[in-house]
């Protein structure tokens, strides 16, 4: 990746929240981590809310019939060079919804994700631990 | 020349800066005013009934804690007062107690995550970031009692999943009493704050009324003046054991839904500090009666959830699995009368009147099939499971290729 994208993508990173058919957990954890116990503000991260705005798409819940189609379209709209992190276990690989007849197929098959944060929720420290891994790994290139 | 109105459609969601989750709504505004709202459900649904079906008796309070994060404690108990109602179970007053606490905690951590989205909708970030700063020590109380932030699976049949040591309960009582201070600082900042009272203030006005016509529940009608509680109507648990009130409100709009919830609050911590104190009479241990059998029959369960009555039906046929289970969600009752509340207002009202009711989209998606000329269900429970499944396998089909 080119010095100057790579710097731009990695500082500042500007976070777009989509979630298909989430149960709500992980999506109060992310914006947990933007509140004063954890405050990923202090590192220039923020939610923004437009798609168009965005380096980073965190995506929570199991991709169902009516999302799937929409989370793909979202992410399309979403400039390039940008990066997909699952959020919680849902996004992972589908939980127990995995047997649901609404379950369409796990989310990376869906769109390219970079980084997967486990947990059902995950805590924000394992979030803030993600996206510091999936900064590490894109500078390793 | 007539006068040609002319209606813009104004779209909110399915993914919007307003919403945590996918949800449509469809304004249709004539120059600055709400005409009418179209409400389009489905992007949450999971078929969470069904997978119920699959899972025996002891993971279905587990299961069903996954269908909202926000509430997940009072998804598992309604599901266990409807099998001990199936079952014809008495539980022991120290599992009721922690029952309770469980209970209540979760509806104080609630209703400050709803304070603090509230300011975050009309624009007030600081009430935002207060609120979840004071909403931590709750979360970490969580983590101390069940292990968990969140989804804390403290709920199984016949019991809980771990005690509360008595030497602990001064830990909670101070959680509580720090938690006083806060309250009533948000209290302040709501009640005397000009700027929240002008943009709440007689904004999405609900009567009481249209309350009952929408059979509104929760915090939403209490703050129409409907004086209605599943915790005081029909106690459960430890909630006849202690001495607590219901709040209500007259007006219904949105500033009366704020108090309303600002007012629970204390009255929670009340409940809370009343089981303690009984909790701390009951000898340790004891906390779980080993429920081998669920016998056939039915039952229903219900409680008092932070945002309305949340409702369970469990069928057994006595094998190890519930054969139906059916769940109404508060917010299924209370989305609905965004449809009044909001054509009432202006846009820039809409954002604020549709959160007030505390919606909770992945709790409400249910499947129902409908003739619109009669208004009856026309397939019955195992016609729509048989329908669902050949469907899904058809279009499931069709929709990997359009993807890929």
């Amino acid at each position: 990746m080119n010095k100057l994208i790579l710097k731009a993508l990695t500082k500042s990173i500007n976070v777009y929240h989509a979630a298909c058919s989430p149960c709500n957990n992980c999506d109060i954890e992310i914006l947990d981590c933007l509140t004063p116990r954890y405050d990923l503000e202090r590192f220039g991260m923020t939610l923004v809310g437009s798609i168009r705005h965005a380096d980073a798409m965190l995506v929570t819940g199991v991709p169902n019939m009516k999302t799937a189609k929409r989370i793909k379209l979202v992410y399309e709209q979403m400039p390039k060079p940008a990066v997909v992190i699952a959020i919680g276990s849902c996004a992972c690989g589908g939980n127990l919804f995995r047997n649901s007849y609404n379950f369409v197929k796990p989310l990376d098959e869906i769109i390219p994700v970079n980084a997967y944060v486990t947990g059902c929720p995950p805590k924000p420290e394992a979030m803030i631990m993600g996206v510091v891994k999936l900064i590490k790994a894109l500078k390793a290139g | 020349m007539t006068e040609h109105k002319k209606q813009t459609i104004i779209p909110i969601g399915p993914y919007h800066p307003l919403q945590e989750e996918p949800e449509f709504f469809k304004l249709y505004v004539e120059g600055e005013k709400v005409h009418k709202l179209d409400i389009e459900l489905g992007y949450n649904h999971r078929g969470i009934e069904k997978i119920s079906e699959s899972k025996h008796f002891d993971q279905v309070a587990f299961a069903v804690e996954r269908i909202c994060g926000i509430c997940s404690t009072s998804h598992p108990f309604a599901y266990v007062n409807a099998v001990e109602d199936l079952a014809g179970i008495g539980v022991n007053d120290r599992i009721k107690y922690i029952r309770s606490i469980i209970g209540e905690m979760e509806r104080l951590h609630s209703h400050l995550l709803w304070l603090g989205l509230a300011g975050h909708f009309i624009g007030y970030n600081t009430v935002w970031m207060w609120v979840w700063k004071y909403r931590e020590p709750l979360l970490d109380l969580f983590e101390f009692i069940t292990g968990n932030r969140q989804h804390y699976a403290m709920f199984k049949i016949g019991g809980v999943r771990l005690d509360i040591a008595n030497n602990d309960i001064p830990r909670i009582r101070k959680m509580c009493d720090d938690l006083i201070p806060a309250i009533d600082l948000f209290r302040g900042a709501v009640m005397d704050d000009p700027v929240i009272q002008s943009r709440a203030k007689g904004i999405g006005t609900l009567t009481k009324k249209e309350a009952i016509d929408y059979c509104a529940v929760g915090p939403i009608a209490r703050a129409s003046g409907i004086d209605i509680d599943i915790r005081r109507d029909n106690p459960y648990a430890a909630y006849g054991m202690v001495e607590w009130k219901v709040i209500t409100r007259h007006s219904g709009d949105v500033f009366d839904k704020i108090v309303v919830r600002i007012l629970e609050m204390y009255e929670s911590i009340k409940i809370i500090k009343g089981c303690l104190k009984g909790l701390e009479k009951e000898p340790e241990g004891n906390i779980d009666l080993k429920i081998k059998n669920i016998p056939a029959g039915e039952g229903i369960g219900r409680h008092e959830a932070p945002r309305g009555e949340v409702f369970h039906y469990v069928r057994s046929d006595g094998s190890n699995r519930p054969v139906r289970h059916k769940i109404r969600a508060p917010s299924f009752m209370n989305v609905a009368t965004n449809q009044i509340t909001t054509t009432r207002g202006t846009v820039s009202d809409a954002a604020i009147t549709l959160g007030a009711v505390d919606p909770c989209y992945c709790c409400t998606e249910r499947c129902v099939v409908i003739d619109k000329k009669t208004n009856k269900k026309i397939l019955s429970g195992k016609d729509l499971i048989r329908l669902c499944q050949e469907k899904t396998r058809e279009i499931s089909g069709k929709l990997n290729k359009k993807i890929e």
